[in-house]
């Protein structure tokens, strides 16, 4: 997928415009926001259980080599398949040689941020591989020639009569004047159109949500029973699943989905929880005849040792980018790649580098919503800071921002040059704000007065008035 | 103004850390906290060498020049029983944020601790640590309360300035729809994403009005000034204070932005 992360701004822009963009990211607030909370006032443990899904990851992390030796070796003996893919590259190559063997014409998928990640759809089609999204919000983004703005809701920034309007056009062999006035009615043209798909898949490509290593299982959570659709029909069942999927046990595994629903959705649990371990085996009345793990690295195992270790224990749920406030004013495509928010935010540029994502880290207001949701207690504006220290290291911001940090920053460091600057300035800008007390442009604030009035200072600064005892005591002018 | 505390045997010496905005911008802010502070029964002193937290530099990834700033605030203060700042995001910066400027550097750090355990932000000093229920002042109005994102995430102010702002005399307290999100200040973010931060106060000032308040309170006057600025832009009649101002009894002069 082409990133356009170095456009956030213009694409900040064009999202702020789009009327309709902004209508859609209003339901974001009722669909998310008040569910969650809902569902962790309700459950007692919730914050305990945020300690334990975050202990849990940590010590994965800290043993990570070793869980995936483990989780191979019983992939293995359950008579699947496990390819290791150090980049994207290594990853479509892999499963476009799967497809092969198989002479696939049609791969059914289940939503899966990661193939996003890696742009399996578009590689495979040059294949002349038709891979079809079971997903109904994936399905509908893709008939629509876009990518999900949402890593939970695909289709978040599309509205009902959008999505008549594509089916009308794609599906154009069915009857012109059929009903798709209610999402009832479009639910059903998906169910039967994508029902067809299903039987139709030499192979079915799954993400996982985690990968057990005690039982080489993978487990993918959906409320649509695509999933399970995509994974068990075909001959072929291809998960394809980051290295930090890893936990340890059943038992981790259980304690992890109960804060990842109530996070992203506000469920107790998502209507389907599916764990596959290897193929079919003998008197087993369906599943595929084989079953292939794509463990793919792309950057990640760069992550470890770093400050940017703790962004690996995020487990997608998507809580913080339903509960930050740019990514409810721009929506998720103006982030410019697959992740977007302030999850997307830190991992972005560490997958794809911060000179190609720069903006990312800098773009949030630092309110920590998203820290106070993250069911992982990943400290994510803390890392955005890290990536901003490595950008000004590495002098990536913009001249203009970084001479007038300095500027200010000199005058910060010596408070009698500060005092006496400001004594000057202050009784200046006073002045010149005039009856009203505030400022409707000025030449050197236009990022402000552009939008917003300027409050304008009194005639003389508080360290002014104190040290003069400008006042009959000292607390002020009564 | 009474309190709920023991006496304590020697009268607590308190050091105000001033804050750029307010120092520049609106000194009655601070005027209005020493009067708070010593009417908890603390005497106040401003030392002169203090400047500005070192935000902008540390939000901006400049870490060299945030420890310079730092080094220099945490000389200033030292010395003081208590450091308290009418500034959620100020207190939040020095008492959350030093310590982990000096991460690599024993002493430093040793030192950015001791000061951050005597860090306080204004409200939540006289509440928690003086003890403060109730205050003298009375001032007739609806007011609706926005909460500071540092304020209420990094430090857990949310009861305090509402018990308070209860006690003030006339005052009626009518909250706002999601009073707990962001206002789109965020420091420089209001000007390097001045649309994004435009689009995310046109909410909060909406959500202002929905109130039906007639004035607007919130604990730091950078927020305080984007809001402010934004309902004067749209030529709102609901004016702005910060929460010391009120609690002080100082409500005589103009609000921020003026009046009309």
């Amino acid at each position: 997928m082409q990133i356009t992360s170095p456009n956030f701004k213009q694409n900040a822009v064009q999202a702020l415009q789009d009327a309709q963009l902004q209508k859609a990211m209003g339901n974001v607030r009722a669909g998310f926001i008040d569910k969650r909370r809902k569902a962790a006032d309700a459950l007692p443990e919730f914050e305990a259980l945020r300690d334990a899904a975050r202990d849990i990851k940590d010590h994965t992390l800290a043993h990570l080599d070793l869980y995936l030796e483990a989780y191979e070796k019983k992939v293995t003996e359950a008579g699947g398949h496990v390819h290791w893919a150090e980049t994207a590259e290594d990853a479509r190559r892999i499963i476009l040689d799967i497809c092969r063997m198989q002479n696939a014409k049609t791969v059914t998928k289940g939503k899966s941020m990661i193939t996003e990640e890696i742009a399996l759809n578009d590689f495979l089609a040059l294949a002349g591989i038709e891979a079809v999204e079971t997903d109904l919000g994936e399905y509908i983004i893709q008939l629509r020639g876009e990518h999900p703005s949402h890593i939970i809701a695909p289709a978040v920034h599309v509205n009902k009569d959008q999505v008549e309007a594509d089916f009308r056009r794609v599906h154009d062999y069915l009857a012109p004047n059929r009903d798709l006035s209610e999402p009832e009615s479009l639910l059903d043209e998906a169910r039967r159109v994508l029902r067809a798909k299903y039987f139709e898949a030499d192979v079915g490509i799954t993400g996982a949500n985690f990968l057990v290593a005690e039982t080489g299982s993978s487990v993918i959570v959906t409320n649509e029973g695509n999933g399970d659709l995509t994974q068990m029909l075909p001959r072929v069942h291809v998960v394809v699943a980051s290295i930090e999927k890893i936990v340890p046990t059943l038992n981790d595994v259980g304690q992890i989905l109960r804060v990842l629903a109530r996070s992203a959705t506000g469920q107790d649990m998502s209507v389907y929880t599916t764990f596959s371990t290897g193929p079919r085996r003998r008197g087993d009345p369906d599943g595929p005849e084989q079953y292939h793990v794509i463990l793919l690295d792309n950057g990640r195992s760069s992550m470890l040792g770093t400050e940017f270790q703790d962004m690996l224990r995020c487990i997608r749920c998507g809580a913080c980018m339903n509960h930050c406030p740019v990514y409810h004013a721009v929506g998720g495509h103006a982030y410019g790649w697959v992740y977007p928010g302030p999850m997307g935010a830190v991992l972005t540029p560490s997958l794809v580098g911060v000179d190609k994502s720069g903006h990312l880290p800098n773009a949030s207001t630092f309110c920590g919503r998203c820290e106070s949701v993250c069911p992982m207690r990943i400290p994510l504006p803390k890392m955005m800071r890290s990536w901003r220290e490595r950008e000004f290291e590495r002098g990536l911001n913009p001249a203009t921002q970084r001479y007038g940090l300095k500027l200010w920053a000199a005058f910060a460091k010596r408070p009698r040059l500060y005092k006496f600057a400001t004594s000057l300035a202050i009784p200046a800008l006073s002045l010149f704000g005039g009856r009203k007390k505030r400022f409707s442009a000025l030449p050197f604030a236009g990022g402000w007065t552009r939008f917003r009035d300027l409050p304008a200072p009194e005639r003389r600064t508080f360290m002014q008035q104190w040290r003069q005892g400008a006042a009959v005591s000292r607390r002020g002018p009564t | 103004m009474h309190t709920t505390a023991d006496e304590p045997t020697t009268t607590p010496n308190v050091g105000l850390f001033v804050t750029c905005l307010v120092d520049l911008f609106r000194p009655q802010i601070g005027f209005a906290a020493v009067r708070l502070i010593e009417d908890a029964g603390c005497t106040v002193d401003v030392p002169m060498a203090q400047t500005c937290c070192g935000q902008p530099a540390y939000n901006s990834g400049d870490r060299k020049d945030a420890r310079a700033i730092a080094e220099n605030t945490i000389r200033a203060f030292e010395g003081f029983d208590y450091v308290v700042a009418p500034s959620g995001s100020c207190a939040g910066m020095l008492k959350k944020h030093y310590p982990r400027l000096f991460a690599d550097d024993p002493a430093w750090k040793e030192r950015a601790e001791a000061f951050a355990s005597r860090v306080h932000e204004l409200v939540s000093f006289l509440a928690d640590v003086m003890g403060v229920e109730k205050v003298s002042a009375s001032h007739a109005t609806t007011a609706t309360y926005h909460d500071s994102c540092s304020g209420l995430r990094e430090l857990g102010i949310a009861a305090q300035p509402r018990a308070l702002l209860g006690s003030v005399e006339g005052l009626t307290l009518n909250e706002m729809p999601d009073s707990d999100v962001c206002c789109g200040f965020g420091g420089t973010f209001c000007v390097k994403y001045s649309d994004i931060s435009n689009a995310i106060v046109e909410k909060k000032t909406a959500a202002i009005e929905e109130s039906g308040a007639d004035m607007l309170l919130a604990g730091d006057l950078g927020c305080l000034m984007n809001m402010a600025g934004k309902l004067k832009r749209q030529g709102s009649r609901v004016e702005a204070r910060h929460v010391a101002e009120v609690l002080a009894g100082m409500t005589d002069g103009a609000p921020i932005g003026g009046r009309g």
